[in-house]
């Protein structure tokens, strides 16, 4: 089993990604370079979070035409795990690989704090691991997070179940006291209609150890690396 | 000038202008053996500049301890660096930014954080932390204050803010403390000080010396333009005047996604071991780059300017040396082994030319396309700059009766009303507004960000493995209301009151870093303030043990003719050598008894139930004073090292033994405040219900005011387990500080404080958290 996080020139999270899955999940890694398409290997893929091409168009915009996102694509298409997170998010869905995008948040400010998301689903392989219902304390650190889409696209990720977190109250309320940044129902992460590919605004790296406010995030790398070994078995 | 050319006979009339005295422009002769040209004027100008040549404060500077058995580099390189065991060292340093924040707040702020950025990866270690020290005019309009000028701070403070947060969040470093404070006198004149710390191991230090003759100089990162020419020399070494704003475009332009390709490229680079030295351009560009790297290194530098990337055509040899574009590096690799090196920066996308080489001779030589577009001694150019022992005269002695000062309500009186009030002030109130707009957790090293624990405390992993043993606690500090009644025990008081913070936080002070704001150092009331703090804090920082390794001097900060308070701001860096054991301000458990630690043993502290009329004179000075009754008068709490060097010894050795749930100092707003915040942090670590406090003021003898919101030093509030009392008592004593029962940690909503006998405070978490939390928010957005 490997992971691998992709670096774009600007990614400020692929240390934090790594280490999270090096140092507390004890799994390897490696670094993947933007203009490499050569995904060595791995198992499951990271787009981490960061600025990438510093982001001066729209999020994610430029990164998805690095030469990485060939191989990430295909990789997608043939049912490999890839995980989007924050900055990583939004190249998905500009890359086409999630649907709808991301506006500046209702407040039009950077927000960084910790917030409330409910585990939506856990038939995904980046969910398998909670509990339906489940209530994680995870940060966000974002300017762009407010996701948006058409009234068919939302009705369509309702019905096949593919919004994977939702923003709530500590108790679990997913009202607009709970919605940080204005995202349509109160989404904070999803995956795709074949669920194998996922992104989510908050960071679940910067949350795998109390010693830095919350260990939450941990299920969602766990489930990853359960579902690695199920598939392994599977194909074993 | 921007059209200046080497043609322009340079004349007594255009070295006044580009700021050089008579005297300075004779020694420019003198060092050249000839009249300069103009593209040499303006180097010469730059390079002695206040700003860049110090020449004002050399003479006082030379007083501060910059020594310690864990300094690895003191004052005079990019940063300071510190020994933090295992190999590794911390590189920290503090720098202003002010004028260009107050022509361009936005701008001024992102250059600021980028250019101390660029200070700490320029010396090898990969920034982890910045803090930011910020002093804006009031934002509240009233106590004779308009609301138009209210609505300008508020908008300077917004653009600062967001500027500090663009810059920081993309670039991926955390900014994760600091502090904000108002008056009146940085309206016209706000202070942007920024600090950053980065971690290297020791083997890997890089320094800005150009050595070995023949070796490449290469120039990095963005291409040079036309911004910011002159802006160390014009904006930041003169006061503003009504015509400031024509300077905007003297102010830098930021590109955070431009330093991070840069940062991570120089690492890489340094990586190859074919990198001989580095410098940043900050300040005056290409010229401080290319002098300070020769002049260290004891050799000359030539480089040709039509080597240099430009970002716009028909540049001069002039605007070339004096852009102060940002994300600029210079190096110098070695021969042979520089494409190694440019290979590197290839793969980041970014600019890399060899545009010159050391030379020996000691010359600074520059050519433009063949031609000699100026020749420079580079030793005399960057050493060898004018020194000033300018006149220093104390000011007239305020005259000061007891009307003057506070007077304290009557025993009994409910102070509920009032304490709400401070609360909700600018400088108590919560800035979690703000602090929210910063990136606090990238990098995942945040044991304690803003607000959560006295300092900000960052742990250290292993570069290599991961793993985690120590942590660093920074905190910074300055009190301008204190420094400008008494300059020297108001940088008494910053010193200690940034290494109490960061004793609260458990870690132990090794180190400081300093950045001075004042006015025009042409005015001797000025340099007399400013010798003043050199003195209060080479006595502060020699009984604390944290040695001064580096900062910088901002001079000029008035307008017109109207100086700032003196506003010297100390960046304390501590180490714990647990990382598990960092202490937090939050109360945690129902029922742990509130312990109010003080330095003072019991005699002092019995004593310091002062007379009436002294309390008065000290309290007049208080944050309290001022938001209350708007006085400003008196003088600061005096102070006793000695008394604040055991309360912090006592506080390192509390977090070590894990014998205490948490504390906090005892500093702007008094016990009431540090009480009030303990029970709000605990509020924000639970989703049930909180925790209150109930307490029974000791300082029987003196006014109820003074005894919750005197803000002598020297004290800490902690909560400890009933189990652990006696144990903590007991040390206490053996650390000769006194520790009191003041109360009780109770479950709840209450929040009472007895004084005499009587209830003085007597209300809920809740309602106090409201104003306090929210003040900020609703003062800007209220519009």
């Amino acid at each position: 089993m490997k992971f691998g996080v992709v670096v774009f020139p600007g990614s400020n999270c692929d240390h934090d990604a790594f280490y999270a899955i090096a140092n507390i999940l004890k799994k390897p890694v490696e670094f993947i370079w933007h203009q490499s398409q050569d995904l060595a290997n791995c198992d499951a893929v990271i787009l981490p979070g960061g600025f990438a091409h510093g982001d001066y168009l729209r999020t994610g915009a430029i990164a998805r035409f690095s030469p990485v996102m060939k191989s990430v694509e295909k990789f997608a298409k043939s049912g490999g795990m890839v995980l989007g997170i924050c900055n990583g998010f939004q190249i998905l869905l500009e890359a086409g690989l999630l649907p709808g995008a991301v506006m500046r948040n209702s407040g039009l400010r950077y927000i960084c704090r910790h917030v409330f998301i409910r585990v939506e689903q856990t038939d995904a392989p980046f969910t398998n691991a909670a509990s339906q219902g489940q209530i994680l304390k995870v940060p966000i650190a974002h300017n762009d997070g407010n996701y948006n889409a058409d009234e068919a696209t939302l009705a369509d990720l309702e019905r096949n179940r593919q919004i994977l977190f939702s923003y709530t109250t500590p108790d679990g309320a997913n009202d607009a006291a709970g919605n940080p940044n204005g995202s349509l129902h109160n989404i904070a992460g999803i995956c795709n209609r074949e669920r194998n590919v996922a992104g989510l605004m908050p960071h679940p790296e910067r949350a795998v150890e109390s010693a830095l406010g919350s260990a939450d995030g941990l299920v969602i790398f766990q489930s990853l690396v359960e579902s690695l070994v199920t598939a392994a078995k599977a194909t074993a | 000038m921007a059209t200046a050319t080497t043609e322009i006979k340079v004349t007594p009339e255009i070295a006044a202008e580009h700021g050089l005295t008579a005297e300075e422009y004779s020694r420019v002769k003198q060092i050249l053996g000839r009249e300069p040209n103009i593209t040499e004027l303006g180097i010469f100008s730059v390079m002695w500049s206040e700003h860049c040549s110090y020449k004002s404060s050399k003479v006082h500077l030379k007083r501060l301890p910059t020594r310690g058995k864990l300094v690895v580099q003191g004052p005079g390189e990019n940063a300071g660096v510190v020994d933090i065991g295992d190999g590794l060292v911390a590189a920290f340093k503090i720098e202003s930014h002010n004028h260009p924040s107050f022509v361009e707040p936005f701008q001024g702020a992102t250059t600021g954080v980028g250019g101390i950025l660029r200070d700490i990866f320029t010396m090898g270690a990969r920034p982890v932390a910045v803090l930011d020290s910020l002093r804006f005019g009031p934002i509240v309009a009233g106590n004779g204050v308009s609301e138009e000028d209210a609505a300008k701070n508020r908008r300077i403070l917004d653009g600062v803010i967001r500027g500090i947060a663009n810059y920081g969040n993309c670039f991926g470093v955390p900014t994760v403390g600091g502090e904000v404070g108002f008056e009146s006198c940085y309206s016209q004149n706000p202070l942007v000080n920024a600090l950053a710390l980065g971690i290297a191991k020791k083997e890997d230090l890089f320094f800005a010396k150009a050595k070995g003759t023949g070796n490449p100089v290469i120039y990095v990162g963005a291409k040079t333009g036309r911004d910011g020419i002159h802006g160390a020399s014009l904006l930041a070494s003169a006061e503003f005047t009504e015509e400031s704003k024509q300077k905007r475009p003297n102010v830098q332009v930021g590109d955070p996604f431009m330093e991070k390709l840069l940062l991570e490229a120089c690492l890489e680079a340094m990586q190859t071991g074919a990198v001989v030295a580095i410098q940043d351009m900050g300040a005056a560009g290409l010229t401080c780059s290319t002098t300070e790297m020769a002049s260290r290194g004891g050799t000359g530098v030539e480089i040709d300017l039509a080597k240099v990337p430009q970002r716009e055509s028909g540049m001069t040899p002039y605007e070339i040396m004096l852009s102060e574009s940002q994300e600029r590096m210079l190096l110098v690799a070695e021969k042979g082994r520089e494409r190694k090196v440019l290979e590197v920066f290839k793969k980041w996308g970014l600019d890399a030319v060899v545009v010159g080489e050391v030379s020996d001779g000691g010359l600074l030589r520059v050519k433009d396309r063949g031609k000699l577009a100026a020749e420079i001694p580079a030793h005399p150019l960057a050493e060898e700059g004018p020194v000033y022992r300018r006149p220093i005269a104390q000011p007239a002695l305020r005259r000061e009766t007891a009307a003057d000062w506070f007077a304290f309500s009557a025993d009994g009186t409910d102070l509920t009303p009032n304490f709400a009030k401070l609360l909700g002030s600018p400088a108590i109130a919560s800035k979690r507004w703000i602090t929210e707009q910063y990136d606090t957790s990238v990098r995942t090293n945040t044991l304690a960000g803003p607000g959560a624990s006295d300092a900000a405390v960052i742990r250290i992993k292993d570069p290599e493995t991961g793993v985690v043993k120590r942590a660093l606690a920074l905190a910074t500090d300055g009190n301008g209301r204190w420094c400008q009644l008494n300059p020297r025990v108001g940088a008494m008081h910053a010193v200690a009151e940034a290494a109490r913070n960061v004793a609260a936080s458990g870690a132990r002070p090794m180190a400081a870093t300093n950045c001075l704001n004042f006015g025009s150092p042409e005015k001797p009331e000025v340099m007399w303030q400013f010798s003043e703090v050199i003195d209060g804090l080479t006595v502060a920082c020699n009984e604390l043990g944290t040695p001064i390794t580096g900062g910088n001097v901002s001079f000029y900060n008035e307008t017109l003719g109207k100086s700032i308070y003196p506003t010297p701001v100390i960046g304390v860096l501590g180490i714990l050598e647990d990382a598990s054991r960092v202490l937090k301000i939050a109360f945690r458990e129902e029922g742990d008894v509130i312990v109010l630690l003080d330095g003072a043993n019991s005699v002092v502290a019995a004593q310091h139930a002062a007379p009436v009329p002294a309390a008065e004179r000290e309290f007049s000075s208080s944050e309290y004073s001022k938001a209350i009754a708007g006085i400003v008068a008196g003088e600061p709490p005096a102070i006793d090292l000695a008394v604040e060097k055991r309360l912090q010894e006592y506080l390192v050795a509390l977090a070590a033994s894990g014998a205490v749930r948490s504390a906090h100092d005892v500093s702007d707003g008094g016990i009431a405040v540090t009480l009030a915040e303990s029970c709000f942090a605990a509020a924000a670590q639970t989703t049930g219900p909180g925790l209150g406090a109930k307490v029974n003021l000791p300082e029987e003898s003196a006014p109820a005011e003074y005894a919750l919101f005197g803000e002598r030093g020297a004290r800490a509030i902690v909560s400890v387990a009933p189990t652990f009392l006696a144990r903590v008592l007991e040390s206490a004593r053996q650390y000769g500080v006194t520790a009191r029962q003041i109360g009780q940690v109770i479950r709840g909503d209450a929040f009472r404080i007895e004084h005499k006998g009587s209830a003085v405070i007597d209300t809920s978490v809740a309602k106090l958290h409201d104003t306090w939390a929210h003040s900020l928010e609703r003062t800007i957005s209220a519009r």
